[in-house]
């Protein structure tokens, strides 16, 4: 080995070359190359299934490669990796499902791996806030140091996540999703986090279906699809839609198609609705075949107002209309009947039963619609239905049995439109409905979505990504503190004029 | 072993496993008792196991639903003496069919009116079921203790035996109310839109009332129709024994939830079925009535219980699967 060799390999966090792994059958990875250097931001890129949860578990060491050339971690080769290995070389993980303690406090949940440990002493808990405050305010973030973590909001436990990996002096941080639930502040903030480490060093992995923070944050990008390298490129002069491209493997069109749909009759119409504390003075109206895209920050209300708007809350004043009849639901089930369906946010926690079938996912608020003549549910309709639904929304399953755990994330969320379009809606209000969906799984959705509208579908879509509304919409609303601030034009308002609007 | 893995695909693992394992059982115990394999055992089975069956159903619907009902042996002692109370009311003795039907309307509606009330408290005040039931087991326990002052209250017409100890086309009486009752249970949980809310509230009920499900409205009737279960087997009992006692069957009740874990409901909600419960609950009744037959200590079988459950935990785990594949034990 030449010094030069020395110095190459010192150059590196990680070094993997030829990795294939292998599970039943299917090459989850094939000869996979894969380096980080010291102190880069790399990003990992490539649609659901494409194997970056695989290699991420192969550098952890929670999977072995069925076969790798080469395999060097800070310039070091190894023979194998342990999760024991792996952590003691300073490697760690941002999982997207956090990995956290849910009924303990967010310091505790913080420190968590400084209190763990075979010798018998007691907690400091005084030293355990003063570190865990410092790590917060690193991030930027102040949080309510005792409160338990369930009682915190998915953005805040994010947050814990990542401090909590901050608090371990790993060298090499991979981050899998971690903005998925930010802000656009919060992500900023986390941005910054994320140079600040790799100015002293830290060499950080991300791994986001975001191509705008991509492309902002990494300095190179490992693109892969179906297991396959596809390669790395250099960010710089990289667009998103051409990285789009690299990882679907097909050209992605986006452009803004709204057109004005106010003659159209209007579907829904709000006057001045408020619920203290939440929003008020709302004024809200959607015609037949619009998508109103409604943006705002986290906190703004917008899940608020839907809640509102699907009878799960009370609203203190203001009135609706549906069709021209006034509309008051007094619970979710009343507002479906009268023809609201609602997308929760939280695909994994409220959209889906995730214990439970597909079928049975489907079928789940329209029971009414599939029973026999002697009010008990008939089997031939349940899969006459579910198997209509999968086919119009091209859903990707196996069988309807299986559960819908076993599908991607693109997929469950086509499932959760198939239920409530089963419902037969009028109103169709879509929370953030690309949360952990692909890029080519987006285009699909949005497709969708576009296809409702123009059968006469009035959509309301509540969305963090600029783009997504711009792109999508008939109209955008920008809601701020609990009030609509402004209404945009997509056809006159560009990506850029529209995100200083929001977040600046 | 191509045809054991088509019926084991068509009737679901948990019951091919069962009834192989019920199987071996009758091998095992026909070979060490001659009595064991005769019409007189297997009748005398008929008329015990139905007890504990008709309360382990009183508990699955709970336990699919992610809770628990811990009154289940209280409601069916208060719903006998509620029944008991009626007909020596009208008579004792010489109560006629009309009273004894009344005292059994009276005696189901008590144990709604149990079931109801946790029912309520639960879906509506959001306290936990095992805290719930266990309040209204102890509640049960103290008003039947006070109303019968501890004894027993007999003294009952004699049809009470044709429920009791009667039998219908040969096979016992008992039997053919807990095969109603199964079946009943059996087509309210897989077919009903009840049963369809049952497993989605015991699966994530945050999520199905996201979805627009009674969640509710379904705790309320999953205790009630537990309580009505549980009346089913107070009368039952009341037949019987010819007499009811507070406390009657109360070891039962953790025997229940064996059953239930046997027959492989899912311990944190959402998944299982009826049958393979019926079996666990029949194999049960085997083992202790073969254990009575080959002369063992009759203590000895609710031991051979438990253990029997930890086998059959261990059998089961995932660990167990990795272990066989690693070994290349194939089943």
């Amino acid at each position: 080995m030449t010094s030069s060799d020395v110095t190459d390999s010192q150059q590196y966090a990680l070094r993997l070359v030829g990795v294939t792994k292998i599970f039943g059958g299917v090459r989850a990875l094939n000869n996979v190359d894969f380096e980080v250097r010291r102190g880069e931001v790399h990003c990992l890129a490539g649609e659901n299934g494409s194997g970056k949860s695989t290699l991420i578990k192969i550098v952890t060491g929670v999977h072995r490669p069925e076969a790798a050339e080469r395999m060097e971690l800070f310039g070091e080769t190894l023979d194998t990796l342990t999760p024991v290995i792996a952590r003691a070389r300073g490697v760690s993980v941002i999982w997207q499902d956090l990995a956290l303690f849910p009924n303990m406090s967010v310091a505790e949940n913080i420190a968590f791996d400084d209190m763990v440990g075979l010798a018998p002493r007691g907690v400091d808990y005084a030293d355990m806030r003063k570190r865990a405050k410092a790590v917060l305010s690193k991030l930027n973030v102040s949080l309510d140091l005792s409160a338990s973590l369930e009682s915190l909001p998915i953005a805040q436990r994010q947050i814990v996540a990542i401090a909590r990996a901050l608090m371990n002096d790993s060298q090499l941080i991979f981050m899998d999703e971690p903005t998925a639930s930010l802000t656009q502040s919060e992500t900023d903030a986390l941005l910054d986090i994320v140079r600040t480490l790799s100015s002293e060093g830290v060499a950080v992995v991300f791994v986001s279906h975001r191509l705008a923070e991509v492309l902002d944050i990494a300095e190179r990008v490992t693109v892969l699809r179906d297991g396959c390298l596809v390669d790395v490129f250099p960010t710089a002069g990289m667009t998103q839609s051409r990285l789009g491209e690299l990882m679907t493997g097909h050209v992605l069109d986006e452009k803004v198609v709204a057109c004005d749909k106010q003659d159209a009759p209007c579907v829904f119409k709000a006057e001045n609705l408020a619920r203290r504390g939440e929003f008020n003075g709302i004024d809200l109206s959607i015609h037949a075949g619009e998508v109103v895209g409604l943006i705002g920050l986290i906190g703004a209300g917008r899940t608020e107002l839907a809640h509102a708007m699907t009878g799960m809350t009370r609203l203190d004043e203001g009135t609706m209309h549906l069709n021209g009849q006034p509309f008051a639901p007094s619970s979710l089930r009343h507002a479906i009947a009268q023809g609201v369906a609602y997308v929760s946010e939280d695909r994994l926690q409220l959209g889906l039963l995730q214990k439970q079938s597909i079928a049975d996912n489907t079928v789940i608020s329209v029971l009414d619609r599939i029973l026999n003549a002697v009010g008990l549910i008939s089997g031939r309709q349940k899969n006459a239905l579910v198997c209509d639904w999968v086919q119009q929304l091209g859903v990707k399953i196996g069988e309807p049995d299986d559960a819908i755990s076993t599908l991607s994330g693109g997929n469950q969320q086509k499932v959760v439109l198939a239920k409530w379009l089963a419902t037969e809606p009028k109103l169709l209000i879509l929370d953030c409905p690309t949360v952990g969906v692909d890029v080519g799984a987006r285009a699909g959705i949005f497709r969708i979505v576009r296809d409702l509208a123009e059968q006469g579908l009035a959509i309301l879509l509540i969305t963090d990504e600029v783009t997504e509304a711009l792109f999508n919409s008939d109209r955008v609303i920008h809601m701020h503190h609990g009030r609509i601030v402004d209404t945009h034009d997509p056809r006159k308002i560009s990506v850029n004029e529209l995100e200083t609007a929001i977040y600046v | 072993m191509k045809g054991v893995e088509r019926i084991r695909r068509l009737l679901g693992k948990e019951t091919v496993d069962l009834l192989l394992l019920m199987v071996l059982l009758v091998l095992i115990f026909s070979f060490l008792s001659p009595r064991f394999l005769t019409a007189a055992n297997f009748a005398s089975m008929g008329y015990q196991a139905p007890l504990l069956g008709l309360l382990t159903i009183a508990m699955l619907a709970p336990m699919i639903s992610g809770g628990l009902n811990l009154a289940i042996v209280y409601t069916a002692n208060i719903s006998g003496l509620t029944m008991a109370s009626i007909v020596l009311a009208f008579g004792g003795p010489e109560a006629g069919t009309s009273a004894i039907l009344l005292g059994a309307a009276a005696a189901i509606l008590a144990g709604a009116i149990a079931g109801a009330v946790m029912g309520l408290i639960i879906a509506y005040v959001g306290a936990h079921p095992i805290l719930v039931s266990l309040a209204m087991m102890i509640f049960l326990r103290g008003l039947g203790e006070f109303l019968t002052r501890g004894g027993d209250v007999s003294g009952f017409p004699a049809e009470f035996a044709l429920l009791g100890h009667g039998s219908l086309l040969g096979l016992p009486a008992p039997l053919w109310l807990f095969a109603v009752v199964a079946l009943a249970w059996q087509i309210l949980l897989r077919k009903s839109r009840h049963g369809f809310s049952v497993y989605m509230v015991g699966s994530n009920i945050r999520a199905a009332d996201y979805s627009g499900l009674p969640t509710r409205r379904t705790l309320v009737l999953i205790y009630t129709l537990s309580g009505v279960v549980c009346a089913i087997a107070g009368i039952l009992m009341l037949a019987r024994f010819n007499s009811v006692r507070v406390g009657h069957g109360e070891a039962l009740l953790l025997v229940t939830v064996l059953a239930i874990f046997l027959g492989g409901i899912d311990p944190f909600g959402g998944h299982g079925k009826v049958l393979p419960v019926i079996l666990a609950i029949l194999i049960l009744q085997m083992l202790s009535s073969g254990l009575n037959l080959i002369g063992a200590n009759p203590h000895l079988s609710t031991a051979v219980w438990g253990l029997f459950l930890i086998l059959v935990m261990v059998l089961r785990s995932e660990q167990f699967t990795l272990f066989k594949k690693r070994k290349g034990i194939k089943t």
